[in-house]
Order: C-alpha cells, then sequence, then structure tokens
C-alpha cells in the first residue's frame, strides 16, 4: 500500500522507497529525511483542497508531502517495531 | 584577522535552533552578505570565550544531508571540507542538534562526523526537552558517538554558557583523533539509521513523540474550515498593521524630506544646484527611505510567523491552490506582502528554499497590486469612473479599484502557468516540509532579523535607487526651457524629448505625449506620475490639488485613453527600485530583463486591448 492512499490517523510502517526514475532525487531525500523501511508513520491530516498535500507523522517530526512525493512510499499497516 | 583566531562553523538541521543560537553567541556582532557567486545567505560574527580566546562563527546554511544536495547543503557541505572558492576551512565544527528531534537529527550529526574534522554536538532545546520529559544519557551518548556533547538553551540568557566554555578549552589535536572516521559507520543511508536507532535505544528515554501542544494547536490550525479563517484572520491583522502604522510613518517621512527641501531651497540660490539638491537628491532619499517603514512593519510579522512556527502551516494551507499555477504553498506569504510593496515581497521569497520556485515568485510578485498604485488609481477614477449605484448597494468606482486588483492575480496566475509550460526544467520538485514544532519567538531573533533586513535594504539598495532617482532628475530638468518659453519647463527637456518620442509607441494605447512622459518618473516611483501629470498640465495649486488634476484630466483625454492608463498601471514594469531588488535577490541582470520584458510586453498588450474595445462603446 502506498502512503499517499493510508487512511488518516491509521498507524503503519514504512516498507520501502521507490524511485519512479533513475537517480531520483526526491526519494533519496525521502530516506535521508527517515523513510527507511521499519520505520513507523502515519498521516496526520490532509490538506483543504483535494487532501493535497498531506501531514505525515515519522519518528517526532511532520513533513508536509505532496500527494506524488507521498506516492514513493510503500506501507504496511499496522503498529511498528 | 589575526592568527589566535579559531574558526567555527555552526551546522545542523533546519529548524535545530542554529540561528537563534549564534545569535545567543555573537549578539549583534554580525555581518550578513553571499556567498561567492550564489544566493545563499552567508552569516559571520565573532565573541571571545572567558579563557580569552576569539573565535569567529560561522552560521551554515542548514541542511539535512549531504547526499541529496540542494543549493544550501552543497555550501555548507564544500565549506566544511574547505572546498569553497574563498572560504577557509573552520578549525572546528559545532553540529547543533534539537534535543526533541533527535531521530532526525542524530542522523545528521553522523554524517557530520563522517566528513572527518573536529566536531563537537550541542544538544539543543533542552528546556523542551525536559518540560516533555524526554531524557537523554549525556556521558553514554558522548561515549558511543565519539564527540563531546554539551546541553544549550539558544533561547534562555546564559543557554549557550556549557558551549562557549567547551570551544574556549577544546584541544583541537585531542578532538581531530576523536573524530577520526571510523570505517565502520561509512556505510548507507540504512546504515546510519540502524546507528541512529541503536543510539536512541541506548541513550534517549521520550515518553511521547510529539509535543502534545503542537498536537492541539495544530488541530485547528491545520483544520480545513478554521484553519483557512485563522490564516485569513492573520493576513487581514498584517495588513491593518501595515496601513496603520508602516503607511502613516511612510508619509510622514515623504513630508519630512519634503520640508527639508524647501528649507534647503530657501538657502541654495536658483539654480541647477538647489535642483539636484532639492528634487534630485532629497526627493530621492525621501523615495528610498519612505519604503522603508513599511518593508519593517512586513518583516516584523513574516520573522514572527516564521519563528513561531506558523509560516509553515500557511504554506501547508495553501500549497495546492499555488500549485495549479506555477508556484508553491511558500511563495504565498511573499505575494501577499507584495500587496503592500513588492520589494519585502521579493526579499521575502528567501523562505522559499528551492530555487526554481523561488525566481518564478519573484517575476510574479510585482504584479501584485501595490500601495504605490493607489494614488494613480484614486486620480483617474476620481476623474473619469462616475459615482454610479451598480445593483444598487455597490459602487461603481469601488469595483473598478477591485477589478484592477483582481487583474493583477489573475495575471500573476497566468505568467505563473505560463512560465511553468516554459521553463526547460519541468522536473519535479518537491514541497517536503517539516513542520517544526511551535515556539514563542524571541525578541533579540526577531530584532536582529529585522536589523539586518533593514540593514540590506538600505546598504545595497540606496545607492543603485539614488543614483536612478538623480538620474531621472537630472532628464526631467536639462535641457532647461529657452528665455521666453511658455509651455511647461518638462517639455523642453530630455525627459520632454522621450515622451514625445514615447507616445508613437503608445499612441495606439491612446496616451498622448503628456501621459507617456509621466510615465518616465513614474518609473523612480509609481505615485509621481501623480505629480508629473500635475506639472505637465502646470495645475495650479500644486499636485496637492487632486480635484484640480482631475478636472484638468477630463478635459484633455478620453475615458478609453483613461481605462487604458489604468490597465498599463496594473501590469507595467514599475517601479526601478522593485527591479534593482530583483537583481540584488538573483544576482543577475537575466532575470531583471525578462521581468522587464514579460511586464512591458503584458502591460501593452492589455492596455491595447482595453483602448481599442472601449473606443468602440464610448
Amino acid at each position: 500500500m502506498r502512503l499517499s492512499n493510508l487512511p488518516k490517523g491509521t498507524p503503519a510502517v514504512v516498507e520501502h522507497v521507490q524511485d519512479t526514475h533513475a537517480s531520483d532525487a526526491i526519494a533519496q531525500r525521502l530516506r535521508d529525511l527517515g523513510f527507511v523501511p521499519g520505520e513507523p508513520v502515519r498521516v496526520v491530516t490532509c490538506g483543504p483542497w483535494g487532501a493535497d498535500p498531506i501531514l505525515v507523522q515519522i519518528g517526532s517530526t511532520r513533513f508536509a508531502l505532496r500527494r506524488a512525493e507521498a506516492d514513493r512510499v510503500s506501507v504496511r499497516q499496522g503498529a511498528g517495531l | 584577522m589575526s592568527e589566535a583566531n579559531l574558526r567555527v562553523a555552526l551546522v545542523g538541521n533546519p529548524n535545530c535552533g542554529k540561528t537563534a543560537l549564534f545569535n545567543q553567541l555573537t549578539g549583534a556582532r554580525q555581518k550578513v552578505a553571499n556567498y561567492a557567486g550564489v544566493t545563499v545567505e552567508r552569516k559571520e560574527g565573532r565573541f571571545t570565550t572567558p579563557s580569552g580566546r576569539h573565535v569567529q562563527l560561522l552560521d551554515l546554511p542548514g541542511a539535512y544531508s549531504f547526499d541529496s544536495a540542494s543549493p544550501d547543503e552543497r555550501v555548507t557541505r564544500d565549506v566544511l571540507l574547505g572546498r569553497y572558492p574563498g572560504e577557509a576551512m573552520p578549525d572546528l565544527i559545532v553540529c547543533v542538534a534539537d534535543a526533541t528531534n533527535l531521530r532526525l537529527h542524530l542522523r545528521f550529526v553522523l554524517e557530520v562526523r563522517r566528513l572527518g574534522r573536529p566536531v563537537v554536538l550541542a544538544l539543543n532545546m533542552m528546556d523542551a526537552a525536559r518540560r516533555r520529559g524526554i531524557t537523554v544519557n549525556v556521558p553514554e551518548l558522548q561515549r558511543r558517538l565519539g564527540l563531546q556533547v554539551v546541553e544549550t538553551v539558544a533561547v534562555q540568557r546564559g543557554g549557550a554558557r556549557p558551549l562557549i566554555d567547551l570551544i574556549g578549552l577544546v584541544n583541537m589535536e585531542a578532538s581531530q583523533t576523536l573524530s577520526a572516521p571510523n570505517p565502520e559507520t561509512l556505510g548507507k543511508d540504512e546504515d546510519l539509521h540502524a546507528e541512529v536507532r541503536a543510539l536512541l535505544a541506548a541513550t534517549v528515554a521520550m515518553p511521547r513523540a510529539t509535543d502534545a501542544r503542537d498536537d492541539a494547536i495544530d488541530r485547528w490550525a491545520l483544520h480545513p474550515v478554521f484553519g483557512l479563517a485563522i490564516l485569513t484572520l492573520v493576513m487581514f491583522l498584517v495588513f491593518q498593521a501595515v496601513y496603520s502604522v508602516g503607511k502613516p510613518m511612510t508619509d510622514a517621512i515623504g513630508d519630512g524630506f519634503a520640508w527639508l527641501g524647501t528649507q534647503a531651497g530657501a538657502w541654495l540660490p536658483d539654480g541647477p544646484l538647489r535642483s539636484l539638491v532639492t528634487d534630485g537628491l532629497l526627493g530621492g532619499l525621501g523615495t528610498v527611505l519612505g519604503f522603508l517603514p513599511e518593508i519593517l512593519v512586513l518583516f516584523l510579522f513574516i520573522l514572527l510567523l516564521e519563528e513561531s512556527g506558523y509560516l509553515p502551516r500557511a504554506a501547508f494551507l495553501l500549497d495546492r491552490m499555488m500549485v495549479s499555477v506555477g508556484l508553491t504553498g511558500r511563495s504565498f506569504i511573499p505575494l501577499l506582502s507584495s500587496f503592500a510593496c513588492a520589494i519585502p515581497g521579493v526579499m521575502g521569497t528567501r523562505s522559499i528554499t528551492d530555487p526554481r520556485d523561488r525566481l518564478a515568485t519573484i517575476l510574479v510578485a510585482p504584479l501584485m497590486t501595490c500601495s504605490a498604485r493607489l494614488p494613480v488609481y484614486a486620480l483617474l477614477i476620481g476623474a473619469f469612473i462616475p459615482m454610479h449605484r451598480v445593483l444598487g448597494v455597490f459602487n461603481l468606482q469601488g469595483l473598478v479599484l477591485l477589478a484592477l486588483y483582481l487583474a493583477g492575480i489573475a495575471g500573476a496566475m497566468l505568467v505563473g502557468w505560463v512560465f511553468k509550460r516554459l521553463r526547460r526544467d519541468r522536473g519535479e520538485h518537491a514541497l517536503l516540509m517539516e513542520l517544526p514544532s511551535y515556539r514563542l519567538p524571541k525578541t533579540r531573533d526577531i530584532g536582529i532579523g529585522l536589523w539586518e533586513r533593514g540593514a540590506i535594504f538600505l546598504k545595497r539598495l540606496t545607492g543603485v535607487i539614488l543614483a536612478l532617482t538623480v538620474l531621472m532628475w537630472f532628464i526631467s530638468t536639462f535641457p532647461s526651457p529657452p528665455a521666453g518659453a511658455t509651455g511647461p519647463a518638462i517639455d523642453y527637456t530630455f525627459a520632454g524629448y522621450i515622451g514625445r518620442g514615447l507616445q508613437y509607441i503608445f499612441a495606439p494605447l491612446g496616451f498622448n505625449w503628456q501621459i507617456s512622459l509621466s510615465l518616465i518618473p513614474a518609473f523612480a516611483a509609481r505615485e509621481t506620475a501623480v505629480a508629473a501629470l500635475a506639472t505637465v498640465y502646470a495645475v495650479s495649486g500644486g499636485d496637492a490639488d487632486t480635484a484640480g488634476l482631475g478636472h484638468a484630466l477630463a478635459a484633455n483625454f478620453s475615458l478609453a485613453s483613461a481605462l487604458s492608463l489604468l490597465v498599463w498601471f496594473a501590469f507595467a514594469p514599475q517601479c526601478m527600485s522593485t527591479l534593482a531588488v530583483i537583481r540584488r535577490e538573483t544576482r543577475s541582470w537575466r532575470n531583471v530583463a525578462i521581468s522587464f520584458g514579460y511586464m512591458f510586453v503584458m502591460a501593452y498588450a492589455a492596455s491595447l486591448l482595453t483602448y481599442q474595445i472601449a473606443r468602440w462603446f464610448t
């Protein structure tokens, strides 16, 4: 399941971040920011227009991601490690 | 620069409180400039430790990592490695980490440690960590990292003391061996994260992942309905302040310089020198300094919003809307500021981290109707638009004014959209924006920030704007009219010739030579178009007598010309101070040319259309 489809407030863990093309800087940045396998994530809220961007909690940090960015992150529902 | 100076660089993630720590350490002894060749801001300060060591402190741009480097992050990495041209390699790196957000920040600490340079770690925001019941086993963290670790509270008096003492005593040789790169840690992303997890498990106890206070505020501030209502209210308050505090001060400065001009005029003999001092120099200074109050009031609010952590929330709420016209959520505040004045708007784009998004915002910012256009609008609307009631409640004059504002916004949307289609870099540019914890802004940080913005404006721009103003004065004063001349003096000057030349270009827009001529001083500052028109029509009572000028205009040109001129002012490339700021903020004359060029074409086309259509109906 993709992070962009994760329902609001549902606990999940990151499976992996997918590159949409070779040397995808955005995917690399997501990994740098802590979107690595096994990390617990949660969608906190969504933006007012078209539910975009989404606000994602990872660790103790909150990031606003556009849907196209969140599409790169595969997650598995359920509590973290 | 003595040899005893110790060069120290502050690095850390964005939002780690690094700049507050920098302010705490150096106070007002700071120098702000740009790194050679790029628009990344360079901040340097000095202080002396109690042990007598002179420290030269560099505040490097915030960075999340060195791998997927943004321009800021590249500068940070290259300076740390001594590879940046013209920058000496720092002797000591102080890595700052937010103690409440160690999962993210420790990863960067590990990246910095990998550089193999002498590093110490400052665990900042220890006050917030304690309040939230977060405990850090500092000796254990120090042992596991192999780095010296101190606790700091950047926003508290004396909160940087442990760091100052450490910098004063740190033995460079020893710390160098201490932080030599450990071959085992040179692995990939996942290894870094695994190491962070191990460090956290061994040294940090965190009762709750987030601050309950932040969660409570965000429930309202990011709510789809209440969030937008709060944002509207905040913006309303900002504008109220600009118009009730900034505008009167601007007017007072203008009046003050006009008075000074009169006084100086009484002292100096009649002639070119008097004219240069009163109209050229003092008039120009009045214009430049007149921008300052509005800039400072706007920046006060921008800094408050930024320091408190609200700015990224506003960007979150509006991102989708702004993306649809080729901008980003972060463009919103600078664009809104441009409704008061495009100068703080363009300067405010520094909060947009992505260079492409920043440039797009800078290019459309001057299309927002700034307050200097109001006197021109007021004059023309008052003279040509009747006070009709429309649908019983609306005033036609008000509706025309509203239409001009909306035309600017629609123009900006169109331009944003067109740039999105035209630009070479069509790649996806990420939002990926951290929403930091809410914080109470500190007076010192706001004060230093305001001081910096004011100083940048005065130091870097006064010269350019003043020079251009004097040039404007020169072409509208010389040559002086021949003896026995009857027409207005400006008619015989270079500006007069240029105006007559320009009328061939502007005739299809319905502009006569007087209007064409008034466009020249309007380039210095839009509001001077009114004074210029008063001069050419030789209205008795001077520029204060707007009603008299209105009558003169109504008698001299048609409604179609007036509408065309209004539309021209909505889009025209003005003023030159804005262009000077664009040059300064983008370091490129090409962007100035693009900005001037597209606005000229757009204004010309829109005015042409307006004039030709309006002629049909009138």
